[in-house]
């Protein structure tokens, strides 16, 4: 603020306040709802996870490995060329221990989550996944880690339907 | 509707042919990418995330602006007018397949306090009311609005690109389903899916670029307040604002007689011939006169919606803007196949962004 | 903040008209910038609070770039003027993050990909914790470190009257705070806020007849990087770079570490004002830690860095704390900001804001 503004506006409420309503306030509830189409990179992405395998799109120009897979490699701008299966192993490139869920809310259990640059694609094509069967303590960035995945009768065709990485067995 | 294409897949389409077009490689030379979204349309709050890639645009300028497609044009105008950048491109799209409650979603624009919660039906009664007043105000007969109707689903029977083209009459049309009396569900546009993608140049540089250049003589885009009640429903001040600072730009004088066609919103019936007046492309009260004496037929005097406008191809949502564009360029270019109007030199370009705002813009166009 | 986001833009831009000497006739668009909609719950809000901006018949832009858009709102009203279209612009950011129920953090989970992130419980929390190691991991950084950033900012903030978490704290007043998502603490975090903030440009030739002190918007810069942020090294703000590059381009600079006295990079985290100083071309990488602990960034030190307190010290209204900065350093390089005025004689300033998924940087430079 400027030295030369004395006045200043707002009136400052705390969240007590809000929660005893000690203002007129309005309380609505909106769910938009979507169905939004995967795509054809993503939906094969999915097809392949429910049958337990990781795929990734190939460029030919910069020869890439992409995952996520897409159909339009971003830095040549054509479109990709090949299917390249990959590895469910990979490294751990960042992780971090989440202790507050999506609403700020404290966990009972943290949540272990990382990026993980999977084997079989470009270096430093991760994704986004949580770790488990590890000690947060143990977790390095360098690890290597493999997928764990639900039974097969319960893939549905998603990003969960592997539960999580663990620490790869020596 | 396009379930087999992720947005951005479709996007990749759109910006492909766009550059193919224009011969230029986006790694290389586009110096501003500016894309046109609403988060709430795309089920994703900060959409700007989702934009560079599909373009060619990781890590150059990129930016959002949350509004129609026009006003996105005049960003990259002033971009390119700035001196930052040589070559911009503008995209918007609709992906409404994608959306599952857009009459809620439609309803969450309006105020949350006056508006939102007290009201629970089809957010389009708020155009039944406007239509309800302009009628009034400016004496314009009701089958008049029906014929707008008429006229551009008939006329997108020609156009490649529509989906809800049909040939009706006037009796069908005002005995259709009332949405929101007097407004009927034919004279109601219907969402459909597309991404549109425009490069803009210097004057300089389109030289080189290629000889299917299209000016932009003039643009202007303007709001009127977002309180409702507030408004004069039965004149469209936002559209006259835009225009006149359009046609300062494109220093025109007489709009009526300088446009050989005119791309004008009609997301419902009543707005088309709204928009002409507040153009001032016919006298206040008029409109609906000329366009029964067919001045505004395809081989009329002043073809509008030429390529059946909204009510004929499809609503576009933010991107709508940029369509009356695209079927304006195509006629300027000589490109429009059967929907071709002769001698197309000098295009007149309109858009509102709907229901609930008041906010439009215009844009001048020649070849 | 009991006001609604019209009432706040509303204050915000009639302060700035008054301290510029102007009314809304005299202003010919607007420009304004606000994050997600979801926060104030409404769609569209860029059309709902345009008369609060005073955008009633006037063209008017809304600038959408996630968290970038405090820097990027004077950017607009830059190209509004610069581009010869207009000869004065209102620059308006606004956010009231308050009205989101449970917590207003909710909102960003919508940020993330719908298929192959927000089905994991993703929340922003992940992707700072997880840049903020990564950075740490590459250049040997340790958390002691990055800490200072948390305390020289609040420090600052006890000097600004709008500052939310302004307060004397220690480095292990931060090493000890509670973890949220580690290495992210409270303390490295800044608040969930409701502010606006706003700014009057105007052309050479207007300014010049306005005051004797024009303070000019001499560079712009903004870039985006890729949406899979999955497959880049989180350890260096590329996007960053480039956007400042940009903008030191059209300032004509040459060497920032020398030519800029002051610097204002955006803060939502401590580790971020180093990250982005990094990025600003103002420390060679892993080495902008090192500057805090020596107290270069201090208010009286060589190249004073968030003398605002900053989002950590001040609040993060998320879109209106970018524009904060903006005004800080218009009152910085006019001599006008009291007990947070730095030593030095400041004659080139930097602002710096960041959003999107860790992808965008959007740069100012200004001078006087």
């Amino acid at each position: 603020m400027s030295q030369k503004i004395t006045n200043y506006p707002g009136h400052e409420i705390t969240h007590e306040d809000q929660k005893e309503r000690r203002y007129l306030d309005i309380e609505y509830k909106f769910v938009p709802r979507y169905s939004w189409a995967a795509g054809v990179a993503i939906s094969r992405f999915l097809d392949e996870l429910k049958e337990g395998r990781i795929i990734a799109r190939k460029c030919n120009q910069c020869e890439r490995i992409l995952v996520p897979p897409r159909m339009y490699c971003e830095q040549c701008y054509r479109p990709t060329d090949q299917w390249v299966q990959i590895k469910d192993t990979g490294t751990v490139n960042t992780f971090s221990i989440s202790h507050v869920g999506t609403d700020a809310r404290r966990l009972k259990t943290p949540i272990l989550v990382a990026v993980v640059d999977l084997d079989g694609a470009s270096p430093g094509m991760g994704i986004l996944h949580n770790l488990g069967e590890v000690e947060p303590s143990n977790i390095r960035i360098g690890m290597k880690v493999q997928a764990v995945w639900k039974q097969p009768s319960e893939r549905q065709g998603a990003i969960t339907d592997i539960r999580y990485f663990k620490p790869l067995e020596a | 509707m396009t379930p087999g294409l992720s947005t951005r897949e479709l996007m990749f389409e759109a910006a492909s042919r766009a550059y193919e077009d224009a011969g230029i490689d986006p790694r290389k030379d586009v110096q501003s990418f500016v894309c046109c979204t609403e988060d709430f349309w795309e089920g994703i709050s900060i959409t700007d995330e989702y934009m560079p890639d599909q373009l060619g645009a990781v890590l150059r300028p990129l930016c959002t602006i949350s509004s129609d497609g026009i006003i996105g044009l005049a960003t990259a105008c002033m971009h390119i007018m700035s001196g930052v950048a040589d070559v911009a491109v503008v995209e918007s799209h609709s992906k409404l397949s994608d959306v599952l409650n857009p009459s809620e979603i439609m309803s969450f624009g309006f105020d949350p306090v006056y508006a939102h919660n007290h009201i629970d039906v089809d957010p389009r009664f708020l155009a039944g009311m406007e239509m309800a007043r302009y009628l009034k105000d400016s004496g314009t007969r009701r089958e008049d609005c029906a014929q707008v109707a008429v006229k551009n689903k008939k006329n997108a029977l020609s156009n490649p690109r529509a989906v809800h083209a049909a040939s009706l009459d006037k009796k069908t049309v005002l005995n259709s389903q009332p949405t929101a009396s007097p407004l009927t569900e034919l004279e109601s546009s219907k969402g459909i899916d597309a991404s549109i993608v425009f490069v803009l140049a210097s004057a300089k540089k389109a030289r080189k670029l290629g000889d299917h250049t299209v000016w932009i003589r003039g643009i202007g885009w303007s709001s009127d307040t977002p309180v409702v009640e507030d408004r004069d429903f039965g004149w469209a001040d936002y559209v006259e604002q835009a225009a006149s600072r359009a046609y300062k730009m494109a220093g025109i004088g007489v709009p009526a007689s300088y446009f050989n066609l005119a791309e004008v919103d009609d997301t419902y019936s009543y707005k088309e011939l709204q928009s002409i007046e507040a153009l001032k492309l016919a006298k206040k009260g008029k409109a609906g006169r000329m366009l029964e004496s067919g001045s505004f037929d395809h081989d009329g005097r002043l073809p509008v919606n030429a390529s059946g406008g909204s009510l004929g191809v499809g609503h576009l949502l933010e991107a709508t803007g940029l369509h009356r564009t695209l079927e304006a360029v195509l006629q300027l270019r000589g490109q429009a196949g059967s929907l071709q109007i002769p001698k197309a030199k000098k295009a007149l370009v309109q858009s509102w962004r709907g229901l609930p705002t008041a906010t439009g813009a215009v844009a001048v166009l020649s070849n | 903040m009991l006001e609604s986001p019209k009432e706040l833009s509303f204050e915000a831009s009639r302060m700035a008209l008054d301290a510029a000497g102007l009314t809304l006739k005299d202003i010919q668009s607007v420009v304004s910038g606000s994050a997600p909609d979801a926060f104030d719950g409404v769609h569209m809000k860029g059309e709902y609070y345009l008369d609060g901006m005073g955008a009633i018949g006037k063209p008017h832009q809304r600038v959408y770039v996630g968290g970038g858009t405090g820097v990027f709102t004077p950017i607009g009203g830059w190209w509004n003027v610069a581009s010869g279209m207009y000869d004065t612009c209102l620059c308006v950011a606004e956010e009231k993050m308050s009205p989101l129920h449970p917590h207003p953090q909710y909102a960003f989970w919508s940020i993330f990909d719908q298929i192959l992130e927000r089905p994991l419980g993703t929340t922003l929390l992940w992707i700072f914790s997880l840049e903020m190691r990564r950075y740490m991991h590459k250049y040997g950084i340790k958390e002691e470190e990055i800490a200072e950033v948390a305390v020289k900012n609040k420090g600052n903030a006890i000097d600004h009257p709008c500052a939310q978490l302004g307060a004397k704290i220690t480095v292990d007043d931060v090493m000890n705070s509670e973890p949220i998502c580690s290495p992210v603490k409270r303390l490295d975090v800044s608040p969930p806020s409701d502010g606006a903030a706003a700014v009057v440009l105007a052309s050479e030739r207007v300014a010049k007849k306005l005051t004797d002190e024009p303070v000019w918007l001499d560079g712009v810069g903004w870039t985006l990087d890729t949406t899979h942020w999955t497959n880049r090294d989180l350890a260096y703000p590329e996007y960053v770079e480039k956007a400042a590059k940009m903008a030191y381009k059209m300032a004509g600079i040459k060497n920032p570490r020398k030519e800029i006295d002051i610097a204002e990079p955006y803060d939502p985290f401590d580790y971020k004002e180093l990250h982005h100083l990094e990025g600003l071309q103002l420390a060679g990488k892993g080495e902008a830690p090192k500057m805090t602990v020596d107290g270069v960034t201090q208010r009286d030190g060589d190249l004073p860095v968030c003398p605002s307190g900053g989002l950590l010290g001040v609040g993060n209204p998320i879109a209106a704390a970018g524009m904060m900065k903006i005004c800080e350093l218009f009152w910085q390089l006019r001599g006008e900001a009291g007990k947070r005025q730095v030593k030095k004689d400041a004659r080139t300033g930097v602002a710096q804001a960041w959003g999107d998924l860790m992808q965008v940087g959007t740069v100012t430079v200004m001078r006087r």
